[in-house]
């Protein structure tokens, strides 16, 4: 139990993961990946459009599994959905024939929770994300930010103790994006859960981050990893004139920029 | 301010028009536009029946076969008033609404469930799609004698029939409206903790609702053809027995007056399913308004 207990969080070890395209032809999208995220910590994790990121994520929730290498969480090997994840998807996973309370009480519902109970916590939870005034509004009926805080909200209802985010925000025009930053550290400081936020842009990383993965151009294995030792709590909106980030967002991007090149340079091929 | 998108163009207004006097103008100019339409509309229906009332009157066209409106509605009146020749009106039409509506019912929950099934299942929707084709190829109306000659005259064969034309309709809508529901959507409800039941329940089912609709519209449609070629083969009630009776004694205006009743029926079964839509589909956004 000891052991368990200090496990990290999720591990990925030398995981390979292969599809077959629609013509039998084997493609790789990811080759000998190894990442490990301590409970608690947030990783970023950047790399080239189309690389296999999302990937990673797909292999942690358990809906894919891989060719190679092992996927453990929390000390103990993937075994179909663990009912300890959430994900936050970059698309509108909303259900729009819910209403948003309707949409926020899903989980606790589909895990067997009492009606009562789950609208006592999902009205809790839009709370917390500011939308107490439209818990029957339907889904079409809020902007794109405030879908995004429902879909917030029905993550973490769940009381994830692992935060999946697959580009989540890239929808969203920047000032909004930046409020659902905001958003998005304080849940996170109170939940204290394990994030692990795949995104193109790297500035969302630095700022939201403990730990920026780079990912190469397809097939995505790791390039570097970098610890960013930015004080918390961050303010989203001002860190990024701050010297430190300006600094981290240099490193980082020559780094990142021969991916991004490479990749380009085979899609123009 | 209203929801609709209203194009206001420059120079329409002077300036210093308040909002007040541009909604109302706004507001006008719709109305005015909806008047036009139904004008036309109704212009279009007597201009067609007029031109034909005199075409018959005037021998341009033989009215023995193309009978004419007045005559159509001379027999209606009859019908409504003293019955058919076969009894009263209503019966027939209440045996082939009940033909319908049973065929109607019961192909669109075999529809639905057969076709969500299939969807949710790739292995067994590989398995059966070749007989579907198969099955789906054959014209529905040559199943009519065949149906007659096992179900005999009454109620079963219509309602088989009616089935049958119903069925692969609401089937293919119902299985492609499951395969093509959202996959983040899928993913989503998943990780959230749906089991496969929740899943297919609250989350398929839904998503497939508006395919499975689009279906519906058309469907009834189909259930009314079904009773009525059935009557038309071999029957003792209904409208599809009216029809086969008038086309034997050459009587045209017979004919086409089961046509207009069959049209007011399947008009106003379709603005009830409309309505039934309208109030299950509330999540949906609406359409904007062009006022214009």
């Amino acid at each position: 139990m000891a052991i368990e207990k200090n496990a990290p969080a999720i591990e990925l070890i030398n995981v390979s993961r292969r599809f077959l395209s629609p013509t039998g032809k084997s493609l790789t999208a990811l080759r000998d990946f190894t990442m490990t995220v301590q409970r608690g910590e947030f990783v970023a994790v950047v790399g080239p459009t189309g690389c296999g990121k999302s990937t990673t994520l797909n292999l942690v929730t358990g809906l894919a599994s891989p060719s190679a290498g092992e996927v453990r969480v929390m000390g103990a090997p993937v075994k179909g959905i663990d009912p300890r994840i959430g994900f936050v998807f970059q698309s509108d996973a909303l259900f729009p024939w819910r209403t948003v309370i309707d949409n926020v009480m899903a989980g606790p519902l589909f895990r067997g929770k009492a009606k009562s109970e789950a609208m006592a916590a999902a009205r809790d939870w839009l709370a917390r994300v500011g939308l107490s005034r439209f818990e029957q509004h339907y889904p079409h009926q809020l902007s794109g930010g405030m879908r995004k805080r429902v879909a917030l909200a029905q993550t973490f209802i769940n009381g994830p103790e692992i935060l999946l985010m697959d580009e989540p925000f890239s929808a969203l025009d920047v000032q909004t994006r930046v409020l659902m930053h905001e958003e998005l550290l304080r849940l996170w400081s109170e939940a204290k859960a394990s994030v692990v936020f795949v995104t193109h842009d790297l500035e969302e990383a630095i700022a939201l981050a403990d730990k920026v993965y780079v990912l190469t151009a397809g097939p995505a294995t790791v390039k570097s990893v970098y610890t960013i030792d930015l004080p918390r709590p961050r303010v989203v909106a001002d860190i990024r004139y701050e010297q430190s980030f300006i600094d981290y967002s240099r490193t980082i991007w020559a780094d990142l920029k021969e991916e991004v090149e490479t990749s380009y340079a085979r899609a123009a091929a | 301010m209203t929801d609709a998108a209203i194009d206001i163009r420059a120079g329409a207004f002077k300036p210093g028009t308040s909002d007040a006097e541009i909604e109302a103008a706004a507001a006008k100019a719709s109305q005015r536009r909806r008047r036009t339409v139904i004008f036309w509309r109704v212009a279009i229906l007597v201009a067609f029946l007029g031109l034909w009332e005199i075409a018959a009157r005037l021998a341009w066209i033989d009215p023995f076969f193309y009978a004419m409106p007045s005559a159509i509605a001379q027999r209606l009146y009859e019908w409504t008033t003293e019955g058919t020749s076969e009894g009263p009106l209503w019966y027939h039409l209440y045996v082939t609404m009940e033909e319908s509506v049973i065929g109607f019912v019961t192909g669109s929950v075999a529809g639905i469930i057969i076709g969500v099934a299939l969807g949710r299942n790739r292995m067994a929707a590989d398995i059966f799609s070749i007989y579907i084709k198969v099955i789906n190829s054959i014209p529905r109306v040559v199943l009519a004698p065949i149906f007659i000659m096992i179900l005999g005259l009454g109620l079963a064969s219509k309602v088989a029939l009616a089935f049958v034309m119903v069925f692969f309709v609401v089937f293919h809508n119902a299985f492609q409206g499951v395969r093509e529901a959202d996959r983040a959507m899928i993913a989503n409800a998943r990780i959230l903790g749906a089991s496969n039941w929740q899943l297919t329940r609250s989350v398929i089912v839904p998503s497939a609702m508006s395919w499975i609709f689009a279906s519906l519209h058309v469907s009834f449609g189909f259930a009314i053809i079904g009773a009525i070629v059935g009557e038309f083969v071999g029957s003792r009630y209904g409208i599809g027995l009216l029809i086969n009776i008038a086309k034997g004694s050459f009587d045209a205006a017979g004919m086409y007056a089961a046509i207009v009743i069959v049209m007011v029926v399947a008009l106003g079964a379709e603005y009830l399913m409309t309505m039934v839509e309208d109030r299950l589909a509330k999540w949906r956004p609406q359409p904007l308004h062009e006022t214009q």
